[in-house]
């Protein structure tokens, strides 16, 4: 049995996400083959030949991949996805927007988001928003699967050997076209791998505020979120978003300030190891999830924080 | 411009679900159901987009049991045009639901598919790019703009790391992210009207689809809950804590 994985990254270096998805695979089996689509992309195949895990490397390079436009992408994936037992891809927005059209072609029922591995058929994944699991077996042949990535750890890039094998496609399907990225540059840790997240809601009341949570984020070496709430008022942009339709976190501390803690939000965030809510509502349902609750108004509480973390 | 926009009936997403005592799922029985909220924001942007000339007819079509037309109603009380609702009573799967919309889709030639990213009974977030796939249309997916053109969509999307802007040929399925709209309420004139407008009721032999599903739910159970801890009352304290008790700074 081996598995394919579906690499992600921007052709020049490997998305963490990628890791989490290759400890995930490596439950199912040890012959792991990792599948790099892109353009001018070497860099990247070299770099997965170093994670550990990882047998083998096939590498397809063309123009027409450069911004892994599924229209194009997809048929290369299916072009080899017979030759393996499962498919493993992050449940991120790589994963998510590519799978499904693999797996259409395939004619697969994809499983998406799962959070364990009990067989190489039978996978837990949450619904509704995180408060139910669902153990679901796959009749298909192939299984095509995406990953929760918080719920992997994530493997390590030394230590592999992998060869790297060329194939050959270039088909423009002539469907889709790339114009522009608007990418959030950040000098801070990435939301989904971050140690610490501080996240702000709809309390902050303007995006201007958020400077005193990127302050304390600084100083501890965090990344900052948001509640669906806070992005939907512009406070801050789309990709701060934590909850069931935004990220998923899961780190060893989490700091919720000025969130009420909506279901849709604690699905995002309720794997973390230790959460602090700060709220001046006692009532706020975060308390109830919450390790350390601290009700307080967030425009003394967050200066404080920070004076006391000098 | 025909747009067809396919809607998912699902559990109020503010009721808070519970999973049946035998495992066998979560309890639908004398639970309040809604129409999943990202297809609400696809029905409405199709209503903007007829608004402004871009659509001629919007088609609303839903698959699943025989009270999923209370959600086409819905979706015709704000605006759309007409429904269909393929009805079979077998939990259908995004792969069996693709089928049936792709079936649908070539008796209709709509120039555009809007829905909903995901719903938010599974959380699949599959059926947009599955449909895409068989009919071999462009696809964008997360969308939180789109401007129409002549021959093309331009959409923005919603990815990890900030905005992608793509152009779609027509036709194509565009999948709808949060921050699209904000849907309207129905007016009561218009759900007066919307009882009036047609419904045709199809089924997956009738369209000629095997919907047997292909994963086996062999239980579901609650997650593990989190317990409330405890208050502090200044940064000093929260710190100290963190330190020796959680020791996670």
């Amino acid at each position: 049995m081996s598995v394919l994985i579906l690499v992600e990254h921007d052709n020049n270096e490997i998305k963490a996400s990628t890791l989490n998805t290759v400890t995930a695979a490596m439950q199912i089996s040890d012959d792991l083959h990792a599948l790099v689509i892109g353009c001018d992309c070497d860099a990247v195949a070299n770099a997965a030949t170093q994670i550990k895990g990882i047998a083998k490397v096939i590498k397809c390079d063309a123009q027409v991949y450069q911004y892994g436009l599924v229209e194009n992408v997809a048929p290369v994936v299916e072009s080899i996805a017979g030759n393996y037992s499962h498919v493993f891809a992050p449940a991120s927005t790589f994963g998510k927007n590519l799978m499904p059209r693999v797996a259409a072609l395939l004619d697969v029922q994809q499983l998406s988001d799962i959070s364990e591995i009990l067989s190489d058929d039978t996978f837990v994944r949450p619904i509704y928003a995180g408060n139910a699991l669902a153990t679901v077996r796959s009749t298909d042949s192939v299984k095509l699967i995406t990953v929760r990535t918080t719920a992997f750890d994530a493997a390590s890039e030394q230590g592999g050997s992998g060869d790297i094998e060329d194939l050959t496609a270039s088909t423009d399907s002539g469907l889709s076209s790339f114009l522009k990225h608007d990418l959030t540059r950040s000098e801070r840790p990435e939301l989904t791998t971050a140690s610490i997240v501080i996240s702000g809601g709809r309390g902050m009341q303007s995006g201007e505020n958020f400077n005193m949570l990127e302050r304390v984020a600084d100083k501890l070496g965090a990344a900052v979120g948001a509640s669906r709430a806070a992005v939907d008022a512009g406070y801050v942009p789309n990709d701060y978003q934590v909850g069931q339709t935004g990220k998923v976190v899961a780190p060893d501390l989490y700091i919720a300030v000025g969130i009420s803690g909506a279901i849709q939000h604690l699905a995002g965030m309720k794997d973390s190891k230790y959460i602090v809510a700060i709220n001046k509502d006692e009532e706020a349902p975060i308390f109830q999830v919450a390790d350390f609750g601290w009700v307080a108004d967030l425009f003394s509480a967050v200066p404080e924080l920070e004076a006391a973390l000098e | 411009m025909k747009v067809i926009v396919p809607v998912k009936r699902v559990i109020d997403a503010n009721i808070k679900v519970r999973v049946k005592t035998d495992r066998s799922g979560v309890e639908l029985n004398n639970v309040k159901m809604a129409m999943n909220p990202f297809c609400e924001i696809a029905v409405e942007e199709s209503i903007r987009l007829k608004e402004s000339g871009a659509a001629d007819e919007i088609i609303v079509v839903a698959a699943g049991p025989q009270q999923s037309q209370e959600t086409i109603r819905t979706a015709l009380a704000m605006g759309a045009d007409r429904g269909i609702l393929v009805e079979t009573d077998i939990p259908l799967e995004p792969l069996a639901v693709s089928k049936l919309l792709k079936a649908v889709v070539e008796r209709e030639q709509p120039g555009l598919i809007l829905m909903g990213k995901q719903a938010v009974d599974n959380d699949n977030n599959q059926t947009g790019q599955m449909l895409s796939a068989m009919l071999n249309w462009s696809v964008g997916t997360f969308v939180s703009k789109i401007a129409v053109q002549d021959e093309s969509f331009e959409v923005v999307r919603e990815v990890d790391g900030g905005l992608e802007t793509v152009s779609l040929t027509k036709p194509s399925v565009i999948t709808v992210d949060l921050r699209l709209n904000e849907p309207r309420y129905a007016s009561l004139p218009n759900i007066m009207k919307a009882r009036r407008k047609p419904i045709e009721t199809l089924t997956p032999d009738e369209l000629g689809i095997d919907v047997t599903p292909r994963v086996e739910v062999l239980e579901v159970n609650e997650p593990p809950s989190r317990q409330a801890g405890i208050r502090v009352s200044s940064a000093a304290e929260l710190i100290e804590k963190l330190k020796t008790e959680a020791k996670v700074l």
